[in-house]
C-alpha cells in the first residue's frame, strides 16, 4: 500500500500536504505532566484497547511499540511527519497508533493524552477533517474527553483550549520566497490568527522554500470557521505564488538555475541534505512551469522524505560517516532523476 | 492576535523555541520582544525561558499572591498556581476550575476570546440544556457586540449560533 507521502494531491504544484491535529485528554486522568508511570501505561492501554476492540478501526489502525525502537527509527518517524520532535525526546511510556497508509497517527502521552493527526497529500483539508472528526467522536464516546462548556476541550497548555485543533498546509513557495514576500505576509497573517513558518532548517532562509501555514487560535472560533480561514488564505497564497512564478520564469537566470539544478542532481556523486533541498526546490519549480519533465510531484514528495538524514540510513546495518551518507543520497537522487529531462 | 506578554499591542513577532525538548511558541509585540532582548525571531533565545512563562501567567495585581492564596492547591492533582506559572503546564481539568479567575486573563490574551464555539463533546452534547445555555450565552454576547457597534464580531457570533442551532436541530430529528 502506498503511504500518503508517496502521492501528490489537489494543487500539488504548490500544496505538498494538508494536516489536521486534535489535542484531547481523557477525563478520568490528570494531564500528562501529572501522570505517574503506572497511569501513563493505563492511558496507553485504554486507548489501545478501545481502538483494537473497534470493528470500524481495528483493521485500519496498528499499535506501534515506540519504547523499543532506536534513535534513528524515531528520528525517521519525525522526518515522515508522523510524530513531533518533542514526542521522541523520551519514548518511555509513550504510545503510537498508525494507519496502514500512515495517513492517521495518534501520539499517546505527548503534551496531551491524545494527539490525533490526519494527513493527506495536496490541498484536502475538508476530507481529512471529516476523518479526524469521526475518529475523535468515536474515541470520545468510549473514553470521555475532558471538556468544559465555556473553555471547550481542556488541554495541558492553554494555547490549545477550545477546539484543540491545529490545521495546516505544507506549501512550496519558491517564487514568493525569492521576492521576499514571505516576511510581509507573515505579519499580516498573525492578525488573522494564522502563522507561517519554514519547515526545514533553522536559518532565516528556510531550506527548500517549504513552509507550513497553520491556525493559531483555538478558543472562540469553530473548527469550520478556522478551516475556512485557512482555506481562504491558502487559496490566496496559491494564486499569488502562481502569478509570481509566471513573472520570475521570464527571467533567464531563473531558467538557468533550474537547468543547472537538473544537471547536478542527475550527475552528482556527493550530495548534502542542504544542497539537495536547494536544488530540489528548483526542480519542483521547473516541473510546475514545464521546463523539467519526466519526474512527477509524487516522486519528488517521496524523495524529499527518503533523503532526510535518519530515513536515508534507517535500513543500514552499520554506522555511516557523513561522506557515506552524502554518497548514498546522491545515488538515490540520481535514480529518481534518471528519467528527468 | 494580541501580544501574549502585555496583552495590549498587536503581536507581530513570532517566537518558537525548544525548551527542555518542548516546542514553545509565542506571539509578542515589538516592544515586549525588544524588552526581553529578542530582536531577531530566528536567532537563539538569550534568556531563561521560564521567566517569560512566569510573566505569561503573572497577575496584574501581585498583592493577590498573598501567603493565603499561595497555599491553594488543586484538589485533584495537587498543583498550585505557582507550579502552573513556573512550568507553563496545567495539571488537570480541575486546575482550570480551581484557578479559573487567575488563568482567564492569560487565556484571553492568548486567544482574544474566552468562549468555546466549536465541537461539543459527547457527554456535553447529550445534555440538551447545555447546548441551549451555550446558544443563549452567545446570543447575549452578540447583543453586546451590536451595542458596541462591533459588527464584525457580531456577524461571527451569528454564524456560530447558526451552527449550534443546526446541531441542536439534528438531535431533535
Ligand atoms: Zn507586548
Ligand atoms: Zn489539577
Amino acid at each position: 500500500m502506498n503511504s500518503w507521502f508517496e502521492q501528490s494531491g489537489p494543487q500539488g504544484d504548490i500544496v505538498i500536504s494538508s494536516r489536521i491535529r486534535l489535542a484531547r485528554n481523557i477525563e478520568r486522568y490528570p494531564f500528562p505532566c501529572k501522570l505517574s508511570n503506572d497511569q501513563k501505561s493505563n492511558v496507553i492501554n485504554d486507548i489501545k484497547s478501545t481502538i483494537l476492540n473497534s470493528s470500524d478501526f481495528k483493521e485500519k489502525l496498528n499499535y506501534v511499540n515506540v519504547s523499543s525502537i532506536n534513535k534513528i527509527e524515531a528520528q525517521s518517524l519525525v522526518e515522515h511527519h508522523l510524530v513531533s520532535p518533542e514526542f521522541i525526546n523520551d519514548l518511555s511510556y509513550k504510545g503510537l497508533i498508525l494507519s496502514e497508509d500512515k495517513s492517521i497517527s495518534i501520539m499517546i502521552n505527548e503534551e496531551d493524552h491524545i494527539r490525533l493527526q490526519v494527513m493527506s497529500p495536496g490541498f484536502e483539508l475538508d476530507n481529512i477533517y471529516n476523518i479526524a472528526d469521526k475518529l475523535d467522536s468515536f474515541l470520545d464516546k468510549k473514553l470521555s474527553f475532558s471538556f468544559d462548556n465555556k473553555l471547550g476541550y481542556l488541554t495541558q497548555c492553554p494555547t490549545n483550549l477550545g477546539t484543540g485543533m491545529r490545521a495546516s498546509v505544507m506549501l512550496h513557495l519558491p517564487a514568493l520566497s525569492q521576492c521576499g514576500a514571505i516576511s510581509r505576509i507573515s505579519s499580516d497573517l498573525i492578525k488573522l490568527g494564522l502563522t507561517i513558518r519554514g519547515i526545514y532548517g533553522e536559518g532565516s532562509e528556510p531550506k527548500g522554500d517549504i513552509y507550513q501555514l497553520s491556525n493559531q487560535i483555538t478558543l472562540g472560533i469553530s473548527e469550520k470557521t478556522a478551516l475556512q480561514n485557512l482555506k481562504d488564505i491558502t487559496a490566496q497564497l496559491i494564486s499569488r505564488e502562481r502569478k509570481q512564478r509566471s513573472e520570475i520564469t521570464k527571467n533567464i537566470h531563473v531558467i538557468d538555475a533550474i537547468c543547472r539544478s537538473r544537471g547536478i542532481l542527475k550527475n552528482t556523486i556527493l550530495l548534502s541534505n542542504d544542497e539537495f533541498m536547494k536544488l530540489m526546490s528548483n526542480i519542483r519549480l521547473g516541473v510546475s512551469i514545464g521546463i523539467v519533465t519526466g519526474i512527477s510531484f509524487n516522486k519528488i514528495n517521496e524523495l524529499l522524505i527518503k533523503v532526510q538524514p535518519a530515513t536515508l540510513i534507517r535500513d543500514e546495518k552499520q554506522n555511516f560517516t557523513s561522506i557515506q551518507r552524502d554518497q548514498k543520497r546522491a545515488k538515490l537522487v540520481r535514480k529518481y532523476m534518471n528519467e528527468a529531462n | 492576535m494580541l501580544c501574549q506578554s502585555c496583552g495590549k499591542n498587536q503581536a507581530n513577532t513570532h517566537i518558537k523555541k525548544f525548551i527542555n525538548g518542548n516546542l514553545t511558541e509565542y506571539h509578542l509585540c515589538e516592544q515586549c520582544a525588544n524588552k526581553i532582548g529578542y530582536q531577531d525571531v530566528l536567532s537563539s533565545f538569550p534568556f531563561d525561558f521560564n521567566n517569560l512563562l512566569g510573566s505569561f501567567f503573572e497577575e496584574k495585581n501581585s498583592s493577590v499572591l498573598s501567603n493565603k492564596s499561595k497555599s491553594v492547591h488543586c484538589e485533584v492533582c495537587g498543583s498550585s498556581f505557582e507550579d502552573i506559572s513556573r512550568t507553563g503546564k496545567i495539571g488537570c481539568a480541575n486546575c482550570y476550575k480551581t484557578f479559573f479567575n487567575r488563568l482567564m486573563p492569560s487565556i484571553e490574551r492568548i486567544h482574544g476570546n474566552t468562549n468555546h464555539t466549536g465541537k461539543i463533546s459527547y457527554l456535553a452534547s447529550s445534555d440538551e440544556s447545555l447546548i441551549k445555555n451555550k446558544i443563549n450565552e452567545l446570543k447575549s454576547e452578540m447583543e453586546a457586540a451590536i451595542k458596541d457597534q462591533n459588527f464584525e464580531k457580531a456577524a461571527k457570533l451569528r454564524d456560530e449560533i447558526k451552527e449550534l442551532t443546526q446541531k441542536e436541530g439534528f438531535k431533535d430529528e
